[in-house]
């Protein structure tokens, strides 16, 4: 049993070693699609056993399990989940998935896919780690590929993409490191677990550089600002279902990390510091949401919206309250889904027209309705209608984060409040751009709608999205649950 | 009363059927299905009403709030949760007889109206949806319920508003309209946080009960920059209903709305929709009056000045739709101005009942207007007056009902809105002759306008009309809406309205003051007369009239530029000087930063990559010099 979680870690490096023995596009193709089903399998079942387990176990983690790897400085490959860490395996399960279907004609596929494979493991192991070595090798794990599958499949400047992106979360790693060591030294020499150090005091005097260390670190991932140029850069040069991946789901990873290492481990600093990145991360919501608005290139659009949307994560998760930290998980969740599901579709519209700016298309509508439908639907959740995941997720944000007694953050909570008026335009100005009106390229009239892999991958994100949106309250458990520790922690300052 | 739970299941039920598969059906089986099934709902409603009204609703003479049910949804804290749920009160129950009447008669008259249309199946698809929003929109047992459907209605108006996709004034007006509401909704947004925060609760029972006490009294000695908590909160609520009910200055999107098709402006920008700012202020109405009773007052002289802001731009519109577009501000500036000056309790809260009549009597006789001016539009293939004359000959069932619902618009009794107005100029006179007087005048300028666009329409000479043949009446689809239309807009101004809807949900009798009556049907003849001298026969004297006004009538004509001011705000302000620069800056400050930073690592690289030049003698020679430099320190520190 306590061996599930490495079997995320285990069956893509299965998937691994099968591609290097598929001949040809459809082995390849077999092999992928079986091996993110499995996952998805594994996924659902995991979910469901922890749910059994949650019922009968005050544990803080579950299925915990340890192997002393590195003896002499105590580092362990440990692992274990709680209800965060659950969804977020959840989300990238369903973006491995879906992002299967979205890089169907890839060139180079075998060579594609297996750095595909590698990146997945980083991603899970970061999720499931307990041990903050072994997070940062599985961290690190997950960049590399970036690298290569921006630099070697991406289009337009792809070369200086790939390079931005990787020096820009190097540099944060750098960061990260120094706070990982910090927190070592400063906890004794004695532990690299997540769980004994939560317990352990870490002096604030300490904790005053390695709270701002590591929340920057992980922070440039979750697109802080002014650390998020690497994103729309990246984002427009990578191909479909790495973006996907990306936005989807690595740029959790910053939030995530934000969470259980910065903030679980220093709340005293979190609860000082607060202010300084509150402010970073309000600008981000906003200054992210008016970027978007003059963007004419489809996916640099996204990628502001991103920075929009992730920076209301860290806003969430920096309010350090219950609610509004909910909001945070329920919103990482959410865009990573709406994320997805938008460059799955800016994929297959470039892949057609072979244009994403949005003044050479009109009338996309007509020529493609249901890929059009998608991107509406991908659309009205980016900009938080109620039934969808976006809607839930910014509600509980505002809701929580202006219970605060303070007028700051209440001021803050105001003006990021105000990025749903500017979301709305932006989105309406791209689908009254490129899906309505009269058909501007002729030449459009010809192409087809989406491909039954397309739709497969489509459909997943959008039943997601919606099950989210309609009924929150069983992830809202899930998340209530595992915040009860840190927020007991947090309480007794 | 648990069948309730029906009127909001079957409208979603169908929105799900005829948008997943609607496109696989034929488009009058779909119509059908849609139709019939708003039958269905319409039947729930009625049934709702005659339980409510006259069998369960009344305990004891007062008319109780009915929860028959509700879950909860979603949990925020320990005190706020949002609930899913169902109230019936005697306004709630009001309005679903509102909605799923006008729903049906445009349901009906949109298969014939819509038939041949490309995404027939779609367009009933978003009526099911709108209707769906709409009534839990209405039902709402908590405030964040209403700003969740509230959302949803958007929507659904931004889809229908924006029906004809190909057509770019249908799409920039659509997004027009969910901006400027979205904006709105901001306000409602953070009107809600203010209010939650303070209160602990978004149940509507718990805010308004007891003199709404709980606000008042979790609120008490808050402030913010001079104004109290409550009146904060309450009017960035009313920000959001006034968005919905295009007040000034937030009624742009209203008429541009009229791009969609015209069965849709009947239902959603007459009827339903647009009133859903004037429900939302009622709904909350004993926490304006004891909470924040300033805000009221605001809300009565917003309303007015609306009211006469958009009476004057009718007079001089041109295009059918657009006239009936501003009259409709006007008359909900009618009913907010009633909320404004309402008191509270039995016969003092005449004006909550007199605007809540307005909205019921209104939603009939304007979709007729709608409707009607859709069969006119149907049959010339025009907007514009100056196609149309003389049309009574051609389209006689269009014509009786139109001028129906002119009368009825105009406060001419016996058709409802005399009723209603008249209750409207009698709370406004009890509480401010100033308020009575912008009233009066408006009443005079509606029966004017309404019977410029009448004589235009019905009356004068016959034109050439296009595409060479004659107009003709519109099939019984259409023709039959328009007459039951025209039924309840004489009928339902006899409905004995206060002793079923007042603010203390005890009834009074509300008795016809004769002398303020017989003021406003004097203005109102007044006003017809006007427009018989000017509009009956046709000819010259109208743009002679306009010419001796001058800019004035430009000025009227061009909407007072407000649609300038608004584009001038956002493109030019906005856009160029926010947006602009902040890519801008993203691009030439913080990109450019990190880039610098990159080029500057490398050329320090290429600096010093000299130093590893390979040569072993140059290696020897700093090692040498360096351990002779670390000995002689290490010496020297002896």
């Amino acid at each position: 049993m306590n061996n599930i979680l490495s079997s995320f870690i285990l069956v893509p490096l299965l998937m691994m070693l099968v591609l290097f023995f598929c001949k040809n596009m459809q082995q390849v193709r077999s092999t992928m699609v079986s091996g993110a089903s499995i996952l998805l399998l594994l996924t659902a079942y995991l979910s469901y056993m922890f749910v059994q387990e949650r019922a009968i176990s005050s544990e803080e983690m579950l299925f915990v399990s340890n192997t002393m790897w590195y003896p002499s400085l105590n580092i362990q490959y440990s692992v274990g989940v709680d209800g965060i860490s659950i969804l977020m395996i959840i989300l990238t399960s369903v973006i491995i998935f879906t992002g299967v279907f979205s890089s169907w004609n890839m060139d180079m596929a075998k060579e594609y896919f297996l750095w595909y494979c590698l990146l997945a493991i980083g991603v899970y192991g970061f999720f499931i780690s307990l041990d903050l070595f072994t997070m940062f090798l599985f961290y690190e794990l997950a960049l590399i590929p970036m690298y290569l599958l921006i630099g070697v499949w991406g289009t337009g400047k792809k070369e200086y993409s790939a390079m931005k992106l990787t020096l820009m979360l190097m540099g944060g790693s750098a960061f990260l490191l120094i706070g990982i060591l910090g927190i070592y030294y400063t906890s004794g020499h004695t532990s690299m677990n997540i769980l004994e150090l939560a317990n352990m005091h870490i002096p604030i005097e300490q904790q005053y550089w390695i709270f701002p260390a590591t929340f920057l670190g992980f922070g440039v991932l979750g697109a802080l600002f002014p650390f998020h140029t690497w994103s729309p850069d990246g984002h427009a040069s990578a191909p479909t279902a790495v973006s996907m991946l990306h936005a989807g789901v690595l740029m959790k990873l910053g939030g995530y990390g934000c969470f259980r290492v910065a903030i679980n481990l220093m709340p005293e600093a979190a609860q000082e510091l607060s202010w300084i990145f509150l402010i970073l991360t309000g600008i981000s919501v906003v200054y992210g949401a008016l970027s978007a608005v003059v963007q004419t290139d489809l996916k640099y659009i996204n990628a502001y919206s991103s920075v929009s949307h992730c920076g209301l994560v860290l806003f969430a998760l920096l309010m350090l309250n219950k609610t509004a930290m909910t909001g945070a998980v329920l919103q990482m969740l959410s865009h990573g889904l709406m994320t997805a599901l938008f460059f799955a579709l800016i994929g297959l519209i470039y892949g057609r027209t072979h244009t994403r700016d949005i003044r050479q298309m009109g009338g996309l509508m007509k020529i493609m309705p249901f890929a059009s439908v998608c991107y509406v639907i991908a659309g009205l959740a980016s900009l938080g209608l109620p039934s969808l995941s976006g809607f839930v997720a910014e509600m509980t944000i505002f809701v929580g984060s202006f219970q605060h007694d303070d007028m700051f953050r209440r001021v803050l909570t105001v003006a990021a409040t105000c990025s749903i008026v500017i979301t709305a335009v932006y989105i309406l100005r791209t689908v009254g751009k490129i899906l309505y009106g009269p058909v501007l390229d002729e030449s459009h009239l010809k192409l087809s709608d989406a491909t039954w892999y397309e739709k497969v991958s489509a459909v997943s994100l959008i039943v997601c999205i919606v099950a989210i949106g309609i009924y929150p309250s069983v992830f809202f458990n899930l998340i209530g649950d595992s915040l009860a520790p840190i927020i007991s922690r947090l309480s007794i300052l | 009363m648990e069948f309730t739970l029906l009127i909001l299941l079957l409208p979603i039920v169908l929105f799900l059927i005829l948008g997943l598969a609607g496109h696989k059906m034929k488009p009058l089986f779909a119509g059908l299905v849609g139709t019939l099934g708003m039958l269905t709902i319409t039947v729930l409603a009625y049934f709702t009403a005659y339980k409510y009204f006259f069998v369960e609703g009344k305990v004891g003479g007062v008319f109780q709030e009915l929860i028959p049910f509700s879950f909860e949804w979603l949990r925020f804290t320990d005190n706020l949760h949002i609930d899913l749920g169902i109230l019936l009160d005697p306004i709630s129950v009001m309005m679903l007889v509102v909605i799923t009447t006008v729903s049906l008669m445009v349901h009906i008259y949109s298969l014939a109206y819509m038939q041949g249309e490309k995404g027939f199946q779609r367009y009933f698809a978003y009526l099911s949806l709108f209707s769906f929003s709409m009534l839990g929109l209405v039902v709402a047992t908590n405030i964040f319920q209403m700003y969740i459907f509230w959302e949803l209605v958007g929507v659904s108006s931004y889809l229908l508003i924006g029906f004809y996709y190909t057509k770019p004034s249908a799409v920039s007006a659509s997004k027009k309209a969910f901006i400027v509401t979205r904006f709105a909704d901001l306000g409602f947004l953070l009107g809600i946080l203010v209010l939650s925060y303070y209160t602990g609760t978004f149940d509507f029972g718990q805010l308004t009960a007891d003199h709404a006490s709980l606000v008042v009294n979790s609120t008490a000695g808050a402030s913010f920059m001079g104004l109290s908590i409550a009146s904060l909160a309450m009017a960035l609520i009313f920000m959001g209903g006034a968005g919905k009910s295009a007040m000034f200055p937030l009624h742009i999107w209203l008429p541009d709305a009229m791009e969609g098709p015209t069965p849709v402006s009947a239902l959603i920008h007459a009827a339903t929709m647009v009133v859903a700012g004037v429900y939302l202020v009622a709904r909350l109405f004993p926490v304006y009056f004891f909470a924040a009773p300033d805000i009221l007052n605001m809300i009565a002289y917003i309303g007015a000045f609306t009211a006469i802001f958009a009476a004057l731009i009718a007079i001089t519109q041109t295009d059918i739709k657009r006239v009936l577009a501003f009259s409709t501000i006007s008359q909900i500036a009618y009913m907010m101005v009633a909320l404004g000056v309402s008191g509270y309790g039995d016969h003092d809260g005449l004006g909550y009942m007199a605007s809540m009549f307005h909205l019921f009597t209104h939603a009939f006789f304007k979709a007729l207007l709608f409707l009607g001016a859709g069969s006119v539009i149907h049959a010339v293939h025009s907007n514009e007056m100056k196609d149309m004359g003389n049309l009574r000959k051609f389209m006689p069932i269009t014509h009786i009902t139109f001028l129906i619902a002119c009368l009825s618009i105009a406060g001419i009794p016996p058709f409802s809105g005399f009723f209603s107005k008249d209750e409207i100029l009698a709370a406004a006179f009890h509480h401010d002759k100033f308020l009575f007087a912008s009233l009066w005048i408006v009443a005079g300028l509606t029966a004017f306008y309404m019977f410029r666009l009448y004589f235009n329409i019905f009356w004068g000479k016959t034109k050439e009309y296009a595409g060479a043949h004659k107009p003709h009446e519109s099939p019984w689809q259409m023709s039959f809406p328009l007459l039951f239309l025209a039924f309840l807009s004489i009928v339902t101004g006899f409905i004995p309205f206060s002793s079923f809807v007042s603010t203390d949900n005890i009834g009074f009798d509300a008795h016809i003051d004769w002398s303020i009556a017989a003021s406003g049907i004097g203005v109102a003849l007044l006003g017809i007369a006007g427009a018989v001298v000017l509009y009956m026969k046709g000819g010259d004297k109208p743009a002679e009239l306009a010419k001796s006004f001058g800019g004035f009538y430009t000025a009227t004509l061009n909407k007072f530029y407000l649609d300038e001011v608004w584009m001038f705000i956002t493109k030019s302000i906005i856009f160029k000087w926010i947006c602009m620069p902040i890519a801008w800056f993203d691009k030439n400050v913080i990109d450019a930063a990190f880039d610098a930073l990159a080029s500057i690592t490398q050329k320090i690289a290429y600096a010093i990559r000299g130093f590893q030049s390979g040569q072993i003698q140059f290696y020897a020679w700093v090692f040498v010099v360096g351990t002779l430099a670390i000995a002689t320190y290490a010496l020297l520190n002896e």
